[in-house]
């Protein structure tokens, strides 16, 4: 591939994740937030695509399309699923009342950005010349505002997405380091993720038939 | 070929196992009754395997199995007997225990066997875990451990229950992403190092004095969080409390006696390699912080505890903090006794998580303060939680007592003075606290509702299923079962006198090994130091 246009499409990629990890933050409707979580798994296929195309490697190039499998169809999926649950048991779609509003929010999106970029510094200056090193800020970053919306978010199916999205973030990492991981370590953290993702929606539901309302503001039962 | 079959026996005989299970669930109420004794028989091959492997390897180097995914060095082997022993002692008062929930109808014969095939299925990822070469495929096996355990911790269904499944799953899996992370920086730094792939751990070890590092900072640091949280240690134990508490007895007997000392193994595999490229004194910060925020915790949590369980979970939190205090001193007496204290603790919390599950059995209670005159109702069980807790707080004989000195020894040996006295202060602090609590649970006024004292004279104002109504009453506001009202009044006004004596047989069995322990360890000495020898210069 052509080094400019690399470096083009990679930083396209890089850019789509973290605007929809802003965007995810940003809206409150549950549809909505799964919608984008949807396109950043794109956005993470692309990354792991180019850097695919890049390097001519095929092994890569099937972590891909597992990245697509898992993070574009099953978790999306895994996660309507939840909010059809909600919806049929007529309880609200969107995230009521957070614990920090959106413009605060938004502001430590930003907070996070710098803060990622400057704690990668040394994880960037281990290979100054790739251009894929200069985006890990990016995936740091979109895994801080994970953990941020993470602690921040009320409801279950919110809470699981966040959880998602910084998972996303991690991966992204892991990519833009091209350090090789070993395929079967690839497959066990993706099934990991998978049936982490699927256990949480068992207990959304369950929360919903023993708390009725997924709140979790409601969870006060054990406490010191 | 014989080294392989042992090396390999703790993690399939646990998977062949929860087939056995998992076939029951089709037939429950013909298949339990003869399935009920597989899981202590899995549990005690895995440890026969386990003590065989360790005796015919004993003086060997390290041996790798099934093209380098897995890997066994003396540390791996005594973990696994670890996890034998604890397992053994859980699983072998499971039947017991279970058939007590069946009969008061607070289970099916279906969820003892669903019960018993997830309990399998953690056994062999906590085995894989302490066997698998690289870190990536520990990190795998760690978090496959949350998610088999997650529906055994929410098992009952109730509020608290599944509020405690998710907070488990929760915050669990974000600080296993931590580490996850760690391992990815990790895994960077160790490519520029020109380390092929994989994270194996052999190589990591090899390359770690050239590892970047300003990187491997990040990453250490990432790494001892995330395990640290799986471990119980401070910033991130909030899962440890509730699902201890709400786990039923087996389980919180595994994941307090081996799943907390499975996920310390890693933070023992991590530091070495952190070690080795940053030299001692970072990772000694770290895990200083972490084991007195620990340990800070514990103490201030454990003054007006109410409820039994949890206690016993932030004796937890206390000793996970003990265990990052040796690992911080290091040297190999250090280690070995931090190792020794692994099994010890393993042993001493898992008798005493099955002696509470049967005072909840009795008592149809978690608080304290509605468990009264324990030494006369039911004397046995009294004596198995008086002793264990005796041999929690490290009183000798129990082998507590030697790694406790091991630990405290070697912080004032290698010029962790001060944090030593703090953490001897609190450990001090939690010994009294715990004491008055077991004393109140066990001695106390005798409560009214007993037949002894009715035939004695002492005319008690209430009987005992009035009592046992207002009990209930107040437990909803507190921190007890919130079961259905038929279901309630089954568990509270049924007098627990039907509990057979064989489920407190293993507690008192470990409670002797763990004493055995503290006064002859016999060839386990050797072992010991071989595996703190391999967690300290592999």
């Amino acid at each position: 591939m052509n080094q400019t246009a690399f470096v083009e499409l990679l930083n396209l990629a890089c850019g789509a994740l973290l605007v929809s990890a802003v965007l995810i933050l940003w809206r409150r409707q549950l549809a909505a937030i799964i919608r984008w979580f949807t396109l950043q798994g794109l956005a993470l296929t692309a990354i792991a695509a180019i850097l695919a195309a890049d390097a001519r490697d095929a092994r890569l190039g099937a972590v891909a399309a597992g990245v697509c499998v898992l993070r574009v169809v099953a978790l999306p999926l895994l996660l309507r699923r939840a909010l059809a649950q909600a919806k049929a048991n007529g309880h609200p779609l969107r995230e009521t009342s957070p614990l920090v509003n959106v413009t605060a929010s938004l502001l430590a999106a930003a907070v996070l950005t710098l803060l990622a970029y400057a704690v990668s510094r040394p994880l960037v200056q281990l290979s100054p010349g790739s251009p894929a090193a200069h985006a890990i800020p990016v995936g740091l970053a979109v895994a801080l505002i994970g953990f941020f919306a993470l602690v921040t978010r009320r409801r279950a199916v919110s809470q699981l997405a966040s959880f998602l999205l910084m998972d996303n973030g991690i991966t992204a990492v892991g990519f833009l380091t091209t350090a090789s991981t070993s395929l079967i370590m690839e497959l066990g953290i993706s099934l990991d993720v998978l049936f982490a993702a699927a256990v949480l929606q068992v207990l959304t539901s369950r929360l919903r038939d023993t708390f009725g309302d997924t709140d979790l503001d409601e969870l006060r039962e054990l406490h010191d | 070929m014989k080294t392989h079959v042992l090396l390999l026996a703790p993690v399939v005989v646990p998977l062949l196992g929860a087939v056995c299970f998992l076939l029951a669930t089709l037939r429950p109420r013909l298949c339990w009754p003869l399935t009920a004794w597989v899981s202590p028989a899995c549990a005690a091959v895995s440890l026969g395997a386990a003590i065989e492997l360790a005796v015919t390897r004993s003086g060997h180097g390290p041996v790798t199995a099934l093209g380098g995914l897995v890997r066994a060095d003396s540390l791996s082997e005594f973990m696994l007997i670890v996890i034998g022993a604890v397992g053994l002692l859980a699983t072998a008062a499971s039947p017991a225990w279970l058939n007590a929930e069946i009969a008061a109808r607070r289970a099916s014969a279906r969820a003892a066997a669903k019960h018993s095939a997830l309990v399998q299925l953690f056994l062999a990822a906590m085995a894989a875990a302490v066997l698998a070469a690289s870190l990536g495929l520990v990190w795998v096996a760690i978090e496959g451990t949350t998610i088999v355990t997650a529906f055994l911790v929410g098992q009952r269904k109730t509020r608290q229950a599944v509020e405690a499944a998710w907070k488990y799953v929760m915050i669990c899996s974000t600080g296993i992403g931590l580490a996850l992370l760690g391992l990815v920086v990790l895994n960077a730094a160790a490519a520029h190092a020109g380390v092929p792939a994989g994270l194996d751990w052999t190589r990591l070890v090899a390359a770690a004095p050239h590892l970047d590092q300003g990187v491997t900072r990040i990453a250490a640091a990432l790494l001892l969080i995330g395990f640290g949280t799986k471990a119980g240690l401070a910033p991130l134990h909030a899962w440890l409390p509730d699902a201890h508490g709400q786990a039923p007895a087996p389980v919180s007997a595994l994941m307090s006696g081996v799943l907390l000392s499975v996920a310390f193994y890693a933070i023992l595999r991590v530091k070495v390699i952190a070690d080795l490229a940053l030299g001692p004194s970072y990772t000694r910060t770290l895990l200083v912080i972490l084991a007195l925020a620990s340990l800070l915790l514990a103490a201030s949590l454990l003054i007006r505890q109410r409820d039994y369980k949890r206690m016993l979970a932030y004796s937890s939190i206390e000793h996970m903090g003990l265990l990052a205090l040796g690992a911080a001193a290091g040297g190999p007496l250090a280690v070995a006794a931090v190792l020794l204290h692994m099994l010890g603790h393993g042993l001493a919390k898992g008798s005493l998580f099955i002696s509470a599950g049967r005072v909840l059995q009795l008592t149809g209670t978690h608080r304290i303060d509605q468990v009264r005159a324990l030494a006369s109702r039911a004397p046995l069980l009294a004596g198995c939680l008086g002793l264990g807790v005796l041999a929690l707080l490290g009183f000798p004989p129990f082998s507590l007592f030697a790694s406790e000195l091991g630990i405290v020894r070697a912080g004032f040996a290698q010029g962790l003075g001060w944090v030593t006295t703090t953490a001897l202060a609190l450990v001090l602090m939690i010994a009294a606290m715990l004491l008055t609590h077991v004393a109140r649970m066990l001695l106390g006024p005798a409560p009214a509702a007993t037949e002894g004292e009715l035939t004695a004279g002492a005319a008690p104002p209430r009987t005992g299923p009035e009592r046992a109504g207002t009990a209930t009453g107040i437990q909803n506001g507190g921190v007890a079962t919130l079961a259905p009202p038929a279901i309630r009044t089954a568990e509270t006004a049924k007098p627990g006198t039907e509990l057979p004596a064989s489920g407190l047989l293993p507690v008192i069995v470990a409670l002797a090994a763990c004493a055995v322990l503290g006064v002859y360890a016999g060839p386990l000495t050797t072992l010991l130091h071989a595996a703190a020898q391999a967690a300290l210069t592999p």
